[in-house]
């Protein structure tokens, strides 16, 4: 349909609907069909096998009562607050490092950003070895070799630790892609806003915090979105590293919602945790959208 | 600004190199044990390798029949980043040219799956798949991975072309070509830059994906490298050289690859997501 103004003569040059066509039907047997159904079993007790009936919020209720669930909302929290904030306070102190006019720039960022184009399970797999519990191995093999052999820990055995521990690694792999996003950032800040801050006498500090900072809004906003979805998300790094313990330590949505489908064929609970999780991620992305958007500013 | 490489850049050189050397100890690890036989790795695991072995490498490729995962892998990535460029192209250009509530609606519609964590339709797609008799097979992953990833890919394509001027398909059609010949051969090849931010953002996703393949390929002949190197790793899980020549095998192929294309990646990864 073109608009009036356009006019008939404009019709002819605006492509055909069904150019469109393959993929909304892709996209309606893949994503759009099954997500709907989704929403309808999770409100009944189906187990993969025989009839289901609808229970209600019964599903939901049982979310809150059943401790590896309720642990498990409270480690995705926790998660993702980590990840969000240390690896893209980590990000930005690299993009900043590599904008600057050292030698090895080039070749550093190759190297801060390479783990994050290798698969997350295989960076676990890496990672359960430098979390290896013997003092002579990975982390601690180093830690007693610079002489700090008390710091020694069973980094993914401990509950405490354990999550922490999944939050380091998942940090270690990804840094480097917040750092490209800073970096892209740092380069359309124009040299001229900063020479005219340090005519008007501006120190480092003074030019980051007023000139660079307030310009980066838009790089903060991908980076803190992006790490919040794949926070809230993070499946492939806890699985194949814990698996979710010790005990019920390292759980979270991603994994609690695996299980009960696939090891205890609790369909229905599986797709109520699943609902949470989509509620979570878009009531975060609206937010984080409106306020940080709001504090994007134009040259 | 600070042009002279004076003590400050060098103190700050100094640092970032500490930093980065820091941050590749798991790297070395990496490599170094998978230089080493079992005695070795027992007695000094951290160790530089003194003599190196390359026997893990060959054993981990054959004991993982690593060689068909590499091709399963291709074959599923390749194939399925075409389609998506097809289907999300020609999606993408109605949507950008059709400035009307259709267009809009159909925007949105796709922006929520962006939102949507795929495992909401996780038990039905995967019912579904079973139904189809597509469990273990290249089809129902591509099928998957064509839905899946359209949102993002459509999302992209659209903010290119609705930056870009309608003058050159307009001439072609007013030149009596038909609309799939315009958008063929005027409006996709002008297309470029972003199809290369789509075809590297997404194939990057799809080769390193685990969650869905190990659901729908477990087990099976065509199981991808992460689902085949996860089921080595629980195999062998003591044997550390071996492990983790496996995991260097694993990781080799995506890294040369990027290392080659660095500049593209890295603009892809930092660009595509600006909207």
């Amino acid at each position: 349909m073109p608009t009036k103004a356009r006019g008939r003569s404009a019709r002819f040059l605006l492509p055909p609907w069904w150019f469109a066509a393959p993929a909304l039907l892709v996209y309606a047997v893949v994503v759009l069909y099954p997500s709907g159904a989704g929403v309808v079993y999770a409100f009944t007790d189906w187990s993969g096998i025989g009839e289901k009936s609808f229970v209600g919020f019964d599903n939901f209720g049982k979310l809150w009562s059943d401790d590896a669930a309720r642990g498990s909302l409270l480690n995705t929290f926790l998660l993702t607050v980590a990840i969000v904030v240390v690896q893209n306070g980590i990000g930005l102190l690299l993009a900043l490092g590599v904008h600057a006019r050292i030698r090895s720039r080039a070749l550093l960022r190759v190297i801060f950003f390479a783990p994050a184009v290798v698969s997350p399970v295989m960076v676990a797999f890496l990672w359960k070895y430098v979390y290896n519990p013997d003092p002579d191995a990975g982390l601690n093999g180093i830690l007693g070799a610079l002489g700090l052999g008390s710091w020694r820990q069973d980094w993914l055995g401990n509950p405490d630790l354990a999550l922490w521990s999944v939050a380091m690694m998942v940090i270690w792999q990804f840094a480097g892609y917040s750092m490209v996003i800073f970096l892209a950032g740092l380069e359309s800040v124009p040299d001229n806003l900063h020479e005219a801050a340090m005519i008007d006498g501006a120190g480092p500090w003074q030019r980051f915090r007023h000139v660079t900072w307030p310009l980066l809004a838009p790089a903060v906003t991908v980076n803190v979105m992006l790490s919040t979805i794949g926070g809230l998300k993070l499946f492939d790094q806890v699985y194949a590293a814990t698996n979710g313990g010790p005990g019920y330590a390292s759980e979270t949505l991603s994994t609690v919602l695996y299980k009960q489908a696939f090891v205890f064929g609790n369909f229905g609970y599986s797709t109520a945790i699943a609902l949470v999780l989509a509620l979570f991620v878009a009531a975060v992305s609206l937010v984080q959208i409106h306020f940080l958007r709001g504090r994007e500013v134009t040259l | 600004m600070n042009l002279r490489y004076g003590f400050r850049t060098f103190a700050l050189e100094m640092l970032m190199v500490v930093v980065a050397v820091a941050f590749l100890f798991p790297v070395y690890a990496l490599i170094t044990l998978s230089l080493k036989d079992p005695q070795q790795i027992a007695a000094s695991p951290l160790a530089p390798p003194t003599a190196p072995t390359f026997g893990n490498f060959a054993d981990a490729w054959q004991r993982a029949s690593f060689g068909s995962a590499l091709l399963n892998s291709t074959l599923i990535t390749a194939v399925s980043v075409v389609v998506l460029i097809g289907i999300g192209s020609f999606a993408a250009y109605f949507i950008a040219r059709c400035q009307t509530r259709l267009g809009y609606g159909m925007y949105v519609l796709f922006l929520l799956g962006i939102v949507l964590p795929f495992q909401l339709g996780m038990i039905p797609l995967f019912t579904m798949v079973d139904d189809a008799g597509l469990l273990g097979t290249y089809q129902g992953m591509i099928v998957f991975y064509s839905g899946i990833q359209l949102p993002f890919t459509i999302f992209l394509y659209t903010g290119f072309i609705r930056a870009l001027p309608s003058d050159y398909a307009d001439a072609a059609l007013i030149d009596g070509a038909g609309h799939l010949r315009a958008f063929g051969q005027v409006v996709f090849p002008l297309l470029r830059p972003v199809t290369g931010t789509v075809l590297i953002l997404n194939a990057v996703f799809i080769w390193n994906d685990f969650f869905t393949p190990l659901l729908y390929l477990g087990g099976s002949a065509q199981e991808t490298i992460p689902v085949r190197i996860f089921s080595f790793v629980g195999q062998y899980v003591s044997d550390y050289g071996l492990v983790f020549a496996g995991l260097v095998l694993a990781a080799l192929p995506i890294l040369a690859i990027f290392l080659v294309l660095q500049k593209y990646v890295i603009k892809g990864f930092s660009s595509g997501l600006k909207g």
